[in-house]
């Protein structure tokens, strides 16, 4: 009997071979309309509860729906108040984006390697667990005063901020991930002929990728919240800081069209990534 | 096979863990020689320290007293002329099957071209070609397990170390493995280091086989089967032979057995 009959003899292998029939296609389809019907009603209701309680109450305080929504359209693309805001929102969005984006890649870029090597190294987790330990617990607003001193009121500040609250997150994802790789790799990849530093780029880091991209997904979001803390330092353009400037002028409507641009872009971001780590990790079950 | 050079000469191994409540003897004077293209199998219930061997061997772990030494050059770490087939595959799962097969020789940088050429040819050994682009995750326990030994292979290993490979497996697929695992020593004519705790298994594969017993771990004898393969299971050879080897392994057992009685009490 050759090899390749005693495969093709199995009953196994004929299991893993044969594809997704046509019908469970379609029902892909029905179940994703049906997630996304879902997932609508509670944000639909808010709407409505919103809109019945600003009629109940009469204040003035906060608009109704419909005035966030025209505020919105002004503020995208003007026509409306002609005011300073009007159409400003692609500066305000690419400043804050370009922010959010500067702090956080630096935070992967010093995040990872440096958690690749703090879960590998003894000696150096010995060296610097302790202080990332001490530091750790401190919220990135008390750094606010100490940043402003670094780096002056400005843009730089608010990325430095941004940086703050995503490395955390990236680095002890990364250092998790790479201390609960299976042991038998390290050995498989030693037996094959690859030991020392190649392993990091063989094993160690596609092993640890899940939880890596589990780390970014965290800090993308803690970068998303702190822009808003980063932008009251002082920067003229920025989401942040439109919504600390509708604060000041009692411009509630400015408020929450920020409010709401943050969280839809945050959303967004968030499915990039995840549409990232579904790619990169497709040779994973609980991904792919 | 006696004509054929030492490959691996264990002598005076012994092996000390530490646990919680002080050194733990798990080996003590082990004394092996192996000629190249045998095929040992090392036999022993769990706890002889026969996995502990092999590891020895493959230099994931080091004899406390005593020596490995292979063509007489001692063995301290592991290394790609001593392939390891482990219980549980330990594929790389972020790797295709192709990648998987091919990734000792393209870690040594070996030309891809010639990677390319070398996985083909043992993914062709195993009759996994059709699944060249699959993921560990989406084969079965048997086609995994093809995947390993095909790694090893490629990798262009003197001595393959198995540490009870098919014991995962249902019977079906383990008796095809082991008759494919047969052939490939064949045709190759590697030597094969295979652990198992099955007396039939044992007595259907290998040339020596090595009957170890615990507490602390040594090697009790030594028995040589000549049956001519093919072997059958079912001949009468074959049975008085696996006979002999339980008797062996179940008499050590019984002489163990009211000393560590005695020892509990």
């Amino acid at each position: 009997m050759t090899l390749q009959s005693a495969v093709d003899d199995l009953p196994e292998a004929k299991v893993v071979v044969s594809r997704a029939p046509l019908p469970v296609v379609r029902g892909r389809t029905a179940r994703r309309l049906r997630a996304i019907g879902l997932a609508l009603i509670v944000p639909v209701c808010l709407l409505l509860f919103w809109d019945a309680m600003v009629r109940w109450t009469g204040t003035r305080l906060v608009p109704s729906p419909w005035g966030v929504a025209v505020m919105m359209w002004d503020f995208a693309f003007g026509g409306i108040y002609d005011d300073a805001y009007s159409a400003s929102l692609p500066i305000h969005f690419w400043k804050s984006v370009q922010r959010v984006y500067g702090g956080f890649l630096c935070a992967a870029a010093l995040g990872i390697p440096l958690g690749l090597m703090i879960g590998r190294i003894p000696l150096l987790r010995a060296l610097l667990d302790p202080t990332l330990s001490l530091l750790r617990p401190i919220p990135v607003t008390a750094w606010l005063p100490l940043s402003m001193i670094f780096f002056g009121l400005g843009p730089r500040s608010a990325v430095f901020l941004v940086f703050l609250g995503a490395f955390y997150p990236i680095l002890l994802n990364t250092v998790f991930g790479v201390k609960s790789v299976d042991v038998r790799l390290f050995e498989a990849a030693e037996m094959l002929g690859c030991s020392g530093s190649k392993l990091f780029r063989a094993v160690v880091l596609p092993a640890a990728l899940p939880s890596i991209f589990n780390g970014l997904r965290l800090g993308a979001s803690f970068a998303w919240i702190l822009i808003v803390v980063g932008e009251m330092t002082g920067v003229p353009e920025g989401l942040g800081a439109v919504i600390m400037d509708g604060r000041t002028l009692s411009r509630t409507d400015l408020v929450i069209t920020g409010m709401i641009i943050i969280g839809v872009t945050g959303y967004v971001s968030d499915r990039i990534l995840l549409a990232l780590s579904h790619y990169f990790l497709r040779w994973s079950p609980q991904h792919g | 096979m006696a004509d054929q050079p030492t490959i691996l000469d264990i002598s005076a191994v012994q092996k000390f863990y530490q646990s919680s409540g002080g050194p733990v003897e798990a080996l003590r004077g082990v004394n092996l020689t192996i000629r190249k293209g045998e095929f040992i199998c090392l036999l022993g219930a769990s706890g002889c320290g026969k996995s502990t061997l092999l590891r020895i061997i493959a230099g994931f772990e080091k004899a406390t007293h005593g020596s490995v030494a292979m063509y007489g050059f001692p063995v301290d770490k592991p290394g790609p002329e001593r392939g390891m087939v482990f219980q549980d595959y330990a594929l790389f799962p972020w790797l295709t099957v192709r990648d998987n097969i091919g990734f000792g020789p393209k870690q040594r940088g070996i030309a891809s071209k010639i990677v390319a050429q070398l996985t083909d040819k043992f993914m062709a050994m195993v009759g996994l070609t059709a699944f060249a682009d699959r993921y560990p995750h989406e084969l079965s326990g048997g086609m995994k397990q093809r995947v390993a030994i095909a790694r090893v292979l490629t990798n262009d290993t003197d001595i393959l170390l198995m540490d009870e490979p098919f014991g995962a497996l249902d019977a079906l697929t383990r008796s095809k493995l082991q008759e494919e695992l047969v052939d490939i020593w064949r045709t190759t004519g590697l030597t094969v280091i295979f652990v198992t705790h099955s007396v039939e298994e044992a007595v259907l594969l290998a040339d020596r086989v090595v009957v170890m017993t615990a507490g602390p771990g040594r090697i009790d004898c030594e028995i040589e089967i000549d049956l001519p393969r093919p072997r059958d299971v079912a001949s009468p050879e074959f049975n008085t032979l696996r006979r002999d080897v339980t008797r062996k392994l179940t008499s050590h057992l019984a002489r163990s057995g009211p000393a560590m009685a005695t020892a509990d009490s």
